[in-house]
């Protein structure tokens, strides 16, 4: 074991703005992942004076366990508002929000979008899961038509309940959204990509480009009530027809 | 120097001050009696003069969070309401007691319940000194009654609101946004530094350098006996404050038998019954408590100490503070309650003929 | 000396400007002042009135009910405050669209045709001014420099050259002020 557990053989290892705390995540689940990442670019981009987080009510409330920046921690919906407020007082710093589908687009859909609209020099990352989590599965305004949770137990009623919102498309409408896409983050292709665009919106914020939104499709293991790697196979089945990867805005324009 | 004399509108002076006392931002929504505060901002641009940032935000609950962001940075940031609005923004102020952040709030005071009435009230006082969203806190509350006041407590409230780290509310009404008096300005003091804020303000999130650990603003605390203890320190934090910063103004209490007490408006009003019964030969004083809270309580209990036979609150409401002035007193003198609702105002005669009746 | 005065008219007719500029004239010679307009709905092409206190002393309450001097400038303003001016006060109108004159036999009347004055020098903008010098030769509680002095206070910069026509409106209200009754 010592003899291969050098630095040049690693693959893989704590990020480095990581704090000792452990992830209290359940198994399978895409927000460590992404926590990862987003710490990974603010250190390589040597960011973490400049870090101000905003975290979102939801699983990723303890945000600010893991993440070694300085962090507030916002009421439910409203991490946008802040980041607002934050991005005007002081221009200079690299201002972000992560968000979950409930918080950004249920409770914070009016507080997302207004953000959006005046764009905002901010980065806002959405992580959908099509569903509750902390609170324990609920319908998400993501869930897909037909999908169970323990507040549509027979199936979303598209008739009764709405359809799957697809507020990434909307927002890109949106004169003040400089950039908009879509990722995931459950194989080690699909990181490497998301890491990019995750750069670029951080790129962008540096550059005062506008707003740049960075919504990543994940599982929910436990509240889609699947193993990890079900889950998984669920999310690519289910989720990415609704959810199509990819660009939507680049450089301020639609690309598709 | 010549003392510069103003004639300005209260919601005028509160967002001139607010300026001069070095605000960095000022977030708010439209809504009537109060839209001057903004609408004085946004023409007199005052991030031409100091930097401050004044920005419209899509409801009061955006605005509230908004406070609450810049706040979290050590910024002296404020906004400004009416009750319906205020309401709305309680959301964000249990967070800012909770999590222990400076602010200063505005509320000129509409009267209700629900969209109610335009017209001047002071029908929110409950929510105002008993915490107003959830949870148990308090926020310091200050009862401007003229023009001048509401400037200097744009600069009090903002230092009392760094002082114990809390929020601070102008508690104004219609009456005194609406009108114009006579007011001093308060000199151009400038916006804190970043510098001062790290040094300061060493708890503000502004960016985690490598000689401190990294500061979090949050009022999460999932562990109950430690959200117990936080409870338990916000209550030392609100007994230093009963202690040290009680506010109030007393006219013709020497010698009197009965005494009104009355805050912001109606003490304005008040005052005038006195002139009116002083000059019919009764020995009527008045207590204005400055702040609500914290209130008044010894200087209560010292009139009563002092015989005082009888004391009637004055309030656009159906009577609230009574039910604070009751609870000093605890039943050892007569204590009666007038007032309007509604947007009514009560009259000086009114008032008069209200403490005759309790003698 | 202490004077309580209510201006009442249309919305447009500039009552709360007189009463502004009257207020800024109390500034300026250094008493105390309050100005407490009726704000709300009543305000979009309705009746407008503003109660001016001009005083050298701390004034108590901003909100009175009964005025030494009451200024009306139509119907139903009139209707309104006539009986709230105090036994021995003041009352001046306009004729103009008041077809029912006051009847109170207890206080000092004057009239004053600033209406049509202002119509027939085509000074329609300075109306208020002409009616605010009629109060003035009536009650003289602020000295001319003072009123020089409130009208470069309270109007913005840019329209500070319609002083002397502000001014000039105030002379021709002085001159225009009939006394109806004297008590």
């Amino acid at each position: 074991m010592s003899s291969i557990a050098k630095k040049e053989n690693l693959v893989y290892q704590r990020p480095a703005l990581r704090t000792e705390k452990e992830y209290s995540f359940c198994p399978g689940c895409g927000h460590g992942t992404v926590h990862n990442i987003i710490l990974e670019v603010i250190e390589e981009m040597g960011l973490q004076e400049k870090a101000i987080g905003i975290t979102p009510v939801g699983c990723a409330v303890l945000a600010y366990e893991f993440m070694n920046i300085d962090m507030q921690q916002a009421a439910h919906g409203r991490a946008p508002a802040l980041a607002t407020a934050i991005n005007r007082m002081m221009p200079d710093k690299a201002v972000f929000t992560y968000q979950g589908d409930g918080d950004l687009a249920a409770i914070g859909t009016a507080e997302t979008i207004h953000a959006c609209n005046r764009g905002e020099n901010i980065v806002i990352f959405f992580v959908n899961n099509g569903i509750y989590g902390m609170t324990g599965g609920q319908m998400a305004p993501t869930t897909l038509p037909g999908m169970p949770s323990s507040t549509s137990p027979y199936g979303r009623d598209v008739e009764t309940m709405g359809g799957p919102m697809k507020i990434t498309e909307m927002i890109s409408q949106l004169d003040g959204v400089y950039m908009s896409t879509r990722q995931a983050a459950h194989t080690p292709a699909y990181v490497r990509k998301l890491k990019k665009a995750i750069r670029q919106a951080f790129e962008n914020q540096q550059a005062r480009k506008g707003l740049s939104f960075v919504e990543i499709v994940t599982n929910c293991a436990s509240g889609w009530k699947k193993t990890p790697t079900d889950a998984n196979k669920w999310l690519e089945e289910n989720m990415f027809p609704v959810y199509p990867l990819g660009d939507i805005k680049i450089d301020g324009k639609l690309v598709k | 120097m010549q003392k510069e004399f103003k004639l300005m509108k209260g919601n005028e002076a509160v967002a001139e001050a607010a300026i001069r006392a070095g605000c960095d931002g000022y977030f708010g929504y439209p809504i009537t009696p109060q839209s001057e505060i903004m609408e004085y901002l946004m023409l007199e641009q005052p991030e031409k003069r100091t930097g401050m940032v004044v920005l419209q935000a899509e409801s009061e609950v955006a605005a509230i969070n908004m406070v609450y962001g810049g706040a979290g940075c050590g910024k002296r940031v404020m906004t400004s309401s009416s009750s319906p609005g205020i309401s709305l923004k309680q959301e964000g102020i249990s967070y800012m007691a909770g999590a222990e952040l400076p602010c200063l709030l505005v509320n000129i005071v509409r009267g209700g319940p629900g969209l109610g009435t335009i017209q001047p009230s002071q029908q929110d006082y409950f929510q105002s000194v008993k915490g107003g969203g959830h949870g148990d806190y308090r926020v310091i509350v200050l009862a401007p009654a003229s023009v001048q006041e509401m400037a200097d407590f744009a600069v009090l409230g903002f230092d009392l609101a760094f002082k114990y780290r809390i929020p601070t509310l102008i508690l104004s009404d219609g009456i005194i946004g609406q009108m114009m008096e006579k007011v001093v300005l308060p000199e151009q003091r400038p916006r804190f530094t970043e510098e001062e804020i790290r040094k300061n303000t060493p708890w503000a999130t502004v960016g985690k350098t490598p000689d401190r650990e990294r500061n979090v603003i949050s009022s999460l605390n999932l562990i109950a006996c430690n959200q117990e203890a936080h409870v338990n320190d916000l209550k030392k934090k609100y007994d230093t404050i009963e202690e040290n910063e009680v506010r109030y103004e007393t006219y013709q209490c020497d010698d009197a038998e009965h005494v009104i007490i009355a805050y912001g408006s109606s003490a304005r009003i008040s005052r005038k019954a006195v002139d009116l019964l002083r000059a019919e030969g009764r020995k009527v004083g008045l207590l204005r408590p400055i702040t609500l809270f914290p209130f008044p309580k010894k200087q209560i209990s010292d009139l009563v100490a002092k015989k005082v036979k009888g004391f009637l609150t004055v309030e656009m409401s159906l009577g609230q503070m009574v039910e604070d002035v009751k609870l000093v007193v605890n039943g050892q003198t007569k204590v009666e309650h007038y007032g309007r609702v509604g947007g009514s105002i009560p009259t000086p005669e009114e008032v008069a003929d209200a403490v005759k009746s309790i003698m | 000396m202490t004077e309580e005065i209510i201006i009442a008219g249309f919305g447009g007719q500039g009552v709360l400007s007189m009463g502004k500029i009257l207020a800024y004239s109390g500034v300026m010679e250094n008493k105390e002042v309050t100005w407490m307009p009726s704000y709300g709905p009543e305000m979009r092409g309705g009746t407008a009135n503003v109660s001016v206190i001009i005083s050298d002393e701390r004034i108590s309450s901003p909100i009175i009910n009964t005025f030494d001097t009451a200024i009306v400038l139509n119907q139903p303003s009139l209707d309104k405050f006539e009986e709230a001016v105090k036994p021995g006060g003041y009352l001046l109108y306009d004729p103009n669209g008041v077809n029912t004159p006051p009847t109170r036999k207890d206080i000092n009347i004057y009239s004053i045709e600033a209406a049509a004055k202002a119509s027939e020098l085509g000074l329609a903008k300075v109306f208020n001014m002409i009616v605010l010098g009629g109060f003035l030769k009536i009650k003289p509680i602020v000295g001319n420099e003072f009123i020089r002095k409130g009208l470069e206070a309270s109007l913005p910069e840019r329209h500070h050259h319609l002083i002397p026509e502000n001014e000039k409106a105030v002379e021709i209200g002085k001159e225009l002020v009939k006394e109806v009754q004297k008590v």
